[in-house]
């Protein structure tokens, strides 16, 4: 098979607080057009790791490529236009927005970079992403008068409005209802068919029905890698993750 | 939709009603109140630069003075030692101000919240203490008194001369009602919206791909130039320039102003500018110490007007106001 580029590569990638390593020395490949889970206890350094790739935290040594090309040093903003999206996994929200306009910003970015923003290409985009995720009826409302459930999806197609190359969901489906996450999977199924994703995420149940490979960190290393049913054979994962039984 | 087009309309029908109500008022109006309506539509235009920064974009500048006085020294020297036309200083008093604010943006937006605060603050203290230093031509506090000759305009024959109270209001309704219709459009545009998210949330503006420094340095240039404008048309129409423009009281005119009416309304510099000119106008009258009732004024109106006039008005009757 010839060898094709990841879409991320990480090399020896480093960032301490104070310290203590969040993520130590990690070696990381992201295969093109996948759904890529990362799975981990609290504190295991997921967040600081997809941050480190976002561009929201600088590293403290290691690399990190992007299609092929080095953007360890390339500001967050400029990473978001190459096609980085990240979703938070605090909801952040423009609570005093309506929205209409948390979806509008994202999506007047991605258009401002074709050139102009047309208002009727602007309107138009908003919609259909706004349709995607079924909030059209809410689009005049204040994002912070939603339910939780909705906000979490406005803070999902605030992502998917960049149309990105690799949107990255930090716990998507914490604190959502049973009924939201059957929805909710459905939507990350729909998404992957033109984005890379990489789900960072505790239900188990979510990434087994969504994950075509998953990475299980702990202590800011990874601790095993593999497809779904690989990690659910690894004995190493079992005792430090899934501490058998409650999966 | 439907909803959105017919608010649209409202607010570009209010915008157009209150410049027609102003205009009228220049025929309408008393001298003295003409007077004051004059003055009060260049400082309301300043309120309207400040705005943008403050009520739109959340920076809260304490040095907005300088912009202000950069543009009144900046067309009022070359006129008074170098007898340049009218509408030539206008446009040295504009550019003026925006170099300033694009040197002052440049280093004050490292910082961000009380440190920002203190830095502008700084920067306008340090102009205002040139203002006073170069005193061979900006004459210090006593300022430059610019004669009516200078301040007329030729225009295809005629002399349009800018001591007219009539030109005077005219002229400053016109500044005031470009200014307007331009933050309006601003204000309801892509780039309006960036300003506001900034406001609300910086770390999420940048991680959806925007520049945030670039977007603020944006703005406290365009802030700087219309402060600026405002600046130059008060040398040229009321016919003086002195330090006092330059200083911190008139820094903390532009906040009260824009407090007063309504942070982040396109409206509300107006409102608020109006507002206190006739509370001073009034108590001036009644007391000597005026400004003890201006404070209880004030006091009154934050009780009860918590985001300014409008700004109260939009939370709880009119949500469809810019
Ligand atoms: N800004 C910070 N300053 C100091 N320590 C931090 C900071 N961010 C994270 N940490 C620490 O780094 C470690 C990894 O945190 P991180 O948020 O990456 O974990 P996580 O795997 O996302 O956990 P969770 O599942 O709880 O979200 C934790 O011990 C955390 O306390
Ligand atoms: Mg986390």
């Amino acid at each position: 098979m010839a060898a094709v580029i990841p879409l991320i590569q990480t090399r020896a990638l480093t960032r301490q607080f104070g310290g203590l390593k969040a993520v130590d020395n990690v070696d990381f490949n992201l295969e093109s057009g996948k759904i890529h889970a990362i799975i981990g206890p609290n504190g295991a350094g997921k967040t600081t790791f997809v941050s480190l790739l976002s561009g929201r935290l600088l590293p403290d040594s290691g690399t990190i490529l992007f299609d092929g090309q080095d953007i360890t040093t390339m500001p967050a903003h400029k990473r978001v236009q190459v096609g980085i999206a990240y979703t938070f996994q605090i909801t952040s929200v423009f609570a005093n927005l309506s929205v209409y306009d948390n979806v509008a910003l994202p999506v007047q970015r991605r258009l401002l970079q074709r050139g102009r923003v047309d208002p009727g290409a602007l309107h138009q985009s908003v919609f259909e992403v706004l349709d995607r995720v079924g909030m059209a009826d809410h689009a005049h409302s204040k994002a912070g008068s939603l339910s939780y459930g909705h906000q979490r999806l406005l803070e999902v197609a605030m992502g998917l409005a960049l149309q990105p190359r690799l949107l990255i969901l930090d716990e998507p489906t914490q604190g959502l209802s049973d009924g939201e996450i059957d929805t909710f999977i459905e939507l990350v199924r729909e998404i992957a068919r033109d984005a890379t994703v990489l789900l960072i995420e505790h239900n188990m149940q979510v990434v087994m029905a969504l994950a075509d490979r998953i990475t299980v960190m702990n202590n800011g290393k990874i601790l095993a890698e593999g497809t779904p049913s690989e990690i659910r054979a690894n004995a190493a994962v079992q005792e430090a993750y899934l501490g058998g039984g409650d999966v | 939709m439907t909803e959105v087009r017919s608010n649209a309309t409202r607010i570009w029908l209010l915008h157009a009603a209150v410049i027609v109500l102003l205009l009228a008022g220049n025929f309408l109006l008393p001298e003295y109140h003409r007077g004051m309506f004059s003055r009060a539509l260049v400082l309301a235009t300043y309120a309207m630069g400040y705005n943008l920064l403050f009520g739109y974009t959340g920076l809260l500048s304490l040095g907005h003075a300088m912009f202000f006085a950069a543009g009144m020294y900046g067309a009022g020297l070359p006129v008074y030692h170098l007898g340049w036309d009218v509408p030539l200083v206008f446009a040295t008093g504009i550019a003026a101000a925006g170099l300033l604010s694009l040197a002052v943006g440049v280093l004050a937006l490292r910082t961000t919240g009380v440190a920002f605060m203190i830095v502008t603050m700084m920067f306008a203290q340090i102009f205002f203490l040139a203002t006073l230093y170069f005193t061979t031509w900006t004459r210090g506090e006593e300022g430059l008194v610019l004669q009516p000759t200078t301040r007329a305009i030729e225009f295809a024959g005629n002399t349009i001369s800018l001591s007219d109270p009539s030109t005077r209001y005219l002229v400053a309704l016109t500044l005031f009602a470009i200014v307007l219709l331009v933050s309006l459009r601003l204000v309801k545009s892509s780039f309006g919206r960036t300003l506001v998210a900034i406001r609300e949330n910086e770390e999420r503006v940048r991680m959806l791909g925007y520049n945030v420094f670039a977007t603020k340095l944006l703005a406290v240039v365009f802030s700087g130039l219309v402060c600026g404008a405002a600046g130059a048309a008060y040398g040229l129409l009321f016919g003086y320039v002195g330090s006092g423009f330059a200083s911190s009281q008139y820094s903390i005119l532009a906040l009260l102003y824009v407090l007063l009416g309504g942070a982040a309304t396109t409206l509300g510099p107006l409102v608020g500018t109006l507002f206190m000119f006739y509370v001073i106008d009034y108590t001036s009258g009644l007391t000597s110490a005026y400004l003890l009732l201006v404070g209880v004024v004030l006091i009154i109106l934050i009780l009860f007007f918590p985001k300014g006039l409008l700004g109260t008005i939009r939370e709880k009757w009119l949500p469809w106001l810019p």
